[in-house]
């Protein structure tokens, strides 16, 4: 029918709008069962509530583990403390990063090289052997420390993404009619150069989101990461791993939940991007 | 009364190669100066250095003194007190000038509020508001409300570069520099952008510093001239004479270019 065609907003105002509204119902749900978990939980985590390697059932949803535990309620911690882990990481990564990416940007010369070179050996080495050189250096492995190192592993790529990015606007007019309308640099920062360069950071920071998590995974996985009773999806991988011909689903259900963290978080970034860069939005 | 803007033995080197030499000038309060001179003669320069926003690399010496303050040498702390109070510019491409993710209305804001505040008359809410829209009309915009809500990358050439002006004008400044502010627009657009700026160049007595290769353009709009060749002045005096018997071979020759251009479009059937 025409009529509805022409009432029809445009094909990409759409597409981003459902791009949105998927990553914000999967991140959604994880927060609500990870806010949940603060409150209620099926079964007590480290009880051993049924028998060894169930398959699921309305007792166990998820079944139970080679101990006996209830895998649902271990999954369900898991949503939380990979939102922390993510939260944490990205929001430490991007406040060392963000500082010295515009750091580099402005110092310009000698100053800016030696950052600048730092940066390209920090990323040379993958983020996950530089976490677990920060929580080796640390005294135990905690939650806490696993999240620092994550972070401070991620920095290094934020970090040179923003002074790339920071140096593209600075060489721009409306930098300079700024400087000549008696703008200071840190005004200029704040109005002019974050908002700018926040469109393409936000999509890293998503990412880094899934990144974190996912190596945090890693190395729970390892035994660096959350230790008990912390149920983090990495170590529930780790610990179904001599059982996954038997119980698949032990590590099957982790590993859905972890995919579908980062698929929405990445989504959930893609729409908002959409939305708040005036110049791509169908106004 | 002494000069708003003295330039005197000006030189602006890039590591050995030497950009601009020995260039002086001098302009006071509601005088008109034009700097003209081929692409790469020094002109935006000079500009740039008058208010010591040369880029990183390039080196000025001499002496330029600028409201009494001599910016050569002085840090960027102190001279930014001095930009947006004693000196405005506007800029060739309007798209760039503007930032692209700031409601434009906003963009006028900013300037304005800093002048209050730096007069000791801080503006803010409806006051600030009131006041942008007052400057979106002084450069005969239509519908200063609903544009004051716009992006940048919705207005049209002739638009933006009003909006550029009205950031200009924000800071109320003694002398506005206008760096080819009309090669990036069509010739009707040109007109009235021209007109507006001698309008309000007049309204408000600043100074001007008027930076061009179009000679029609500055001979409309100046009352004195300075013509650049290679960072090197080459002849100045007041417009009309200056055009009409031209002293120097490159100014010759430079008009002559602009005849040609003039007959050919009169020759056309």
């Amino acid at each position: 029918m025409s009529t509805v065609a022409v009432t029809t907003p445009p094909r990409r105002a759409r597409r981003g709008s459902l791009t949105l509204w998927a990553g914000a119902a999967l991140v959604g749900l994880h927060v609500l069962v990870g806010l949940l978990t603060l409150v209620w939980l099926p079964y007590d985590p480290t009880a051993f509530t049924g028998g060894r390697l169930e398959g699921p059932s309305l007792l166990h949803w998820a079944g139970t583990d080679r101990l006996g535990r209830d895998l649902f309620t271990q999954l369900m911690i898991g949503s939380r403390i990979a939102l922390e882990v993510g939260t944490g990481a990205v929001a430490i990564g991007a406040a060392i990063g963000v500082t010295l990416g515009i750091l580099a940007a402005f110092a310009g010369s000698w100053l800016d090289d030696a950052l600048a070179a730092t940066l390209d050996i920090l990323i040379a080495f993958p983020t996950l052997l530089i976490a677990m050189l920060v929580v080796a250096a640390s005294d135990t492995a905690s939650l806490g420390s696993a999240i620092v190192a994550l972070g401070i592993a991620l920095s290094a790529i934020v970090a040179r993404l923003t002074r790339i990015l920071a140096r593209r606007v600075l060489v721009t007019d409306y930098i300079t009619a700024a400087r000549t309308s008696g703008s200071s640099w840190p005004k200029i920062v704040l109005i002019h150069v974050l908002p700018n360069i926040w469109p393409t950071l936000s999509v890293n920071f998503a990412l880094q989101f899934g990144l974190a998590v996912i190596a945090e995974a890693s190395l729970s996985y390892l035994g660096l990461g959350a230790p008990p009773p912390n149920a983090s999806w990495g170590r529930m991988l780790q610990e179904a791993q001599g059982t996954v011909y038997t119980a698949p689903l032990g590590a099957i259900a982790p590993g859905l939940a972890l995919v579908s963290l980062a698929i929405g978080v990445n989504l959930l970034a893609d729409g908002l991007r959409d939305r708040i860069d005036p110049t791509r939005s169908g106004r | 009364m002494s000069a708003l803007l003295d330039i005197a033995g000006l030189r602006i080197r890039a590591g050995d190669s030497t950009l601009v030499s020995g260039l002086s000038l001098s302009l006071r309060r509601g005088e008109r100066l034009g700097l003209i001179g081929e692409s790469g003669s020094g002109k935006s320069l000079t500009a740039l250095a008058a208010t010591g926003l040369l880029p990183a690399g390039l080196a000025a010496e001499g002496s330029v003194v600028l409201a009494g303050r001599q910016v050569i040498g002085t840090p960027d702390r102190r001279l930014d007190r001095l930009r947006g109070t004693a000196v405005a510019m506007i800029f060739q491409e309007p798209l760039t000038a503007l930032d692209p993710l700031m409601r434009v209305g906003r963009q006028v804001a900013e300037p304005l509020a800093r002048r209050a505040r730096r007069d000791g008359r801080p503006l803010s809410g409806a006051a600030l508001q009131a006041a942008v829209l007052g400057l979106l009309e002084d450069v005969a915009l239509p519908d200063p409300p609903r544009l004051a809500r716009a992006y940048p990358h919705e207005l049209s050439g002739g638009q933006r570069q009003r909006i550029a002006i009205a950031m200009a004008l924000a800071c109320k400044p003694d002398l506005l520099i206008a760096d080819e502010p009309t090669t990036a627009l069509d010739v009707t657009t040109q007109a009235e952008i021209l007109a507006l700026l001698d309008r309000l160049v007049r309204e408000r007595d600043m100074a001007l510093l008027f930076i061009s290769h179009d000679l029609p353009v500055v001979a409309n709009t100046v009352e004195r001239v300075v013509v650049l060749r290679h960072g090197e002045a080459v002849e100045a005096g007041p417009v009309g004479e200056t055009f009409a018997r031209p002293r120097h071979d490159y100014t010759k020759s430079l008009l002559a270019a602009a005849r040609r251009f003039d007959e050919a479009l009169e020759g056309r059937p």
